[in-house]
């Protein structure tokens, strides 16, 4: 048993493996997408910094700062959630687009292996990309962390990358089952799940219908949780309310989404999807 | 399962290494277009048998449904009626010890462009478990083979010519030691001399490794030069079977081109042109 779940890590390492390897061949691209994180949560930082000036009035440069960190922790954390949430459905497009889908698919490796080693390679890299952003952030605006809880934040955001990746797998079936638009598709979950998660301002705010769909994106307790941690220095024991129910998603969410993903690939065998687009 | 199917194999002579059985599939159309999206049936009622260590040859015209019957073998696509085993394994019930026993190669050479051949081929041995280090003295050996210097086996896969990048397919198939390998048209769009490496290949491939080979081709001349029986395969139905010889004696003596046109009515050339509209 203990050799062949060796054999499983084996087998699923050569997704991360694979990965890596197309991260240093594309290196160029790499960096743009870097660059891209790093303005895009700068941009948001300034707008937070600029408020005062923006609503006309002065603010305890305190509560700026908070608002600062309230804006950095909803950009940064989205970052990463979404990077796992897309890669899924970018890998899957990208080899169809290769050619590749159909070598995969016919390999002898287990597709919860194979499901679990994409997930694997989406986490290095999307932890590496937020690591990157926040210290590049970090040179530009002052981030007050004095009253943080680390420890509580990093469970969280583990957390929140379980509960994500069920998401993720279950929405690498449109690009599998729909050539032409299926990432598209996909693009417009994340849209979605980004406008309701609360991101940049409290659910609260939202429309009825749409605190409706917050309250089944697990985003939104990963998020507000980590701003508890990090703004207010709440250990695990206050994150408890927003670390369940993200647990709860992520037990639901792997599992169904598996699922989801085995049925698609025998859609797809039966009526002939499986293969080279582009 | 398939280490199981490997030492049975070995001990025993005359063996099915692929039996299909009344193997059906038609395409539907995905939405209803006026005037047009009618279905498809690509393969009907397909039965025929390769034994281990044969070469056995596909002939048909563009459309006549060789591309899908190698998918169905390969786990591609799931037939809509019959039954396909490997080796007494049942594709659908026992698809991953399958997995295990067979490996293909596409009329395109599917990689991932930016990667090198070497790294291509290390990530495909991972997946079916050869260990790095073995890949990498193997791949090295069999590309050498096939004529591809070892600067090139470095470079992104983009930077090689369609022959060579097809000579990497290949090398991707045989380095997982496949008992069945699959080839689908694998010399098309070659110039000579890379076709007639490739022929010199998998013939080697059989005649020193056992291994059972499948090839579809409409090329006439690699068809009799290849393989040990041919089959005809004519709008999604195998119209003949049998040797070279067997098929001239059959129908009405002749080249394997005059058999051709005698059981379809076209020269291959002539069918080629008018059925490549034909979707498979």
């Amino acid at each position: 048993m203990i050799a062949n779940a060796g054999a499983q890590l084996g087998l699923a390492y050569a997704f991360v493996e694979r990965e890596i390897a197309l991260s240093k061949r594309y290196w160029a691209w790499e960096i743009v997408w870097l660059v891209y994180g790093i303005v895009t949560s700068l941009s948001v930082a300034y707008i937070g910094l600029a408020a005062p000036t923006i609503a006309g009035g002065s603010s305890d440069p305190a509560v700026v700062s908070r608002l600062v960190l309230y804006l950095l922790v909803g950009t940064i954390t989205w970052r990463f959630l979404g990077l796992i949430f897309e890669q899924m459905a970018e890998t899957i497009a990208w080899e169809r687009w290769e050619g590749t889908i159909e070598y995969t698919f016919m390999a002898p490796v287990p597709r919860v292996t194979h499901l679990l080693g994409m997930c694997g390679a989406t986490l290095v890299r999307a932890l590496g990309f937020s690591v990157a952003i926040l210290a590049a952030v970090a040179l530009f605006v002052p981030v007050d962390l004095s009253h943080a809880n680390v420890l509580a934040a990093i469970v969280l955001l583990l957390v929140g990358a379980v509960a994500f990746v069920g998401l993720a797998i279950a929405s690498a079936v449109f690009p599998l089952l729909w050539t032409e638009k299926g990432l598209q598709m996909a693009y417009i979950v994340q849209a979605v799940v980004l406008l309701v998660s609360g991101v940049y301002y409290p659910t609260t705010i939202l429309p009825g219908w749409m605190q409706i769909l917050s309250f089944i994106s697990p985003a939104t307790y990963v998020i507000r949780g980590m701003r508890d941690a990090l703004l207010d220095g709440a250990d695990l024991a206050a994150v408890w309310p927003n670390l369940w129910p993200a647990l709860l998603v992520g037990a639901i969410s792997i599992p169904l989404g598996m699922r989801v993903f085995l049925w698609a690939e025998r859609h797809a065998k039966r009526t002939g999807r499986l293969k080279r687009s582009g | 399962m398939a280490i199981q199917v490997r030492e049975r194999i070995r001990v025993e002579k005359k063996t099915a290494a692929l039996a299909a059985c009344a193997v059906s599939k038609a395409f539907r159309p995905t939405r209803v277009v006026p005037g047009g999206g009618m279905t498809v049936r690509a393969v009907d009622a397909v039965s025929l048998s390769v034994w281990r260590g044969e070469i056995y040859g596909l002939l048909g015209a563009n459309g006549s449904g060789k591309s899908t019957l190698i998918r169905l073998f390969s786990t591609l696509l799931t037939p809509d009626e019959g039954t396909v085993s490997i080796f007494g394994l049942d594709i659908d019930r026992d698809e991953l010890a399958v997995k295990r026993l067979i490996n293909r190669v596409s009329v395109e050479a599917s990689f991932f462009k930016k990667l090198s051949a070497m790294e291509n081929l290390v990530y495909a041995g991972r997946l079916y478990g050869v260990p790095p280090d073995e890949s990498r003295s193997k791949v090295v050996s069999i590309l050498r083979r096939l004529g591809i210097e070892d600067a090139r086996m470095k470079e992104p896969l983009e930077k090689l010519s369609r022959g060579m990048q097809q000579k990497v397919a290949i090398a991707r198939a045989f380095l997982t030691t496949p008992m069945l390998l699959l080839l689908d048209e694998p010399t098309t769009g070659l110039d000579i001399r890379s076709k007639r490496e490739v022929q010199t290949f998998v013939r080697d491939l059989r005649d020193e490794h056992d291994a059972t080979i499948l090839l579809t081709t409409h090329d006439l001349d690699e068809a009799a030069r290849l393989a040990d029986r041919i089959g005809i395969l004519h709008h999604g139905r195998l119209v003949a079977e049998g040797t070279p010889e067997e098929l001239a004696v059959q129908h009405g003596g002749g080249t394997l081109e005059d058999v051709f046109m005698t059981l379809t009515g076209r020269r291959l050339d002539d069918a080629d042109a008018t059925d490549a509209e034909r979707p498979t």
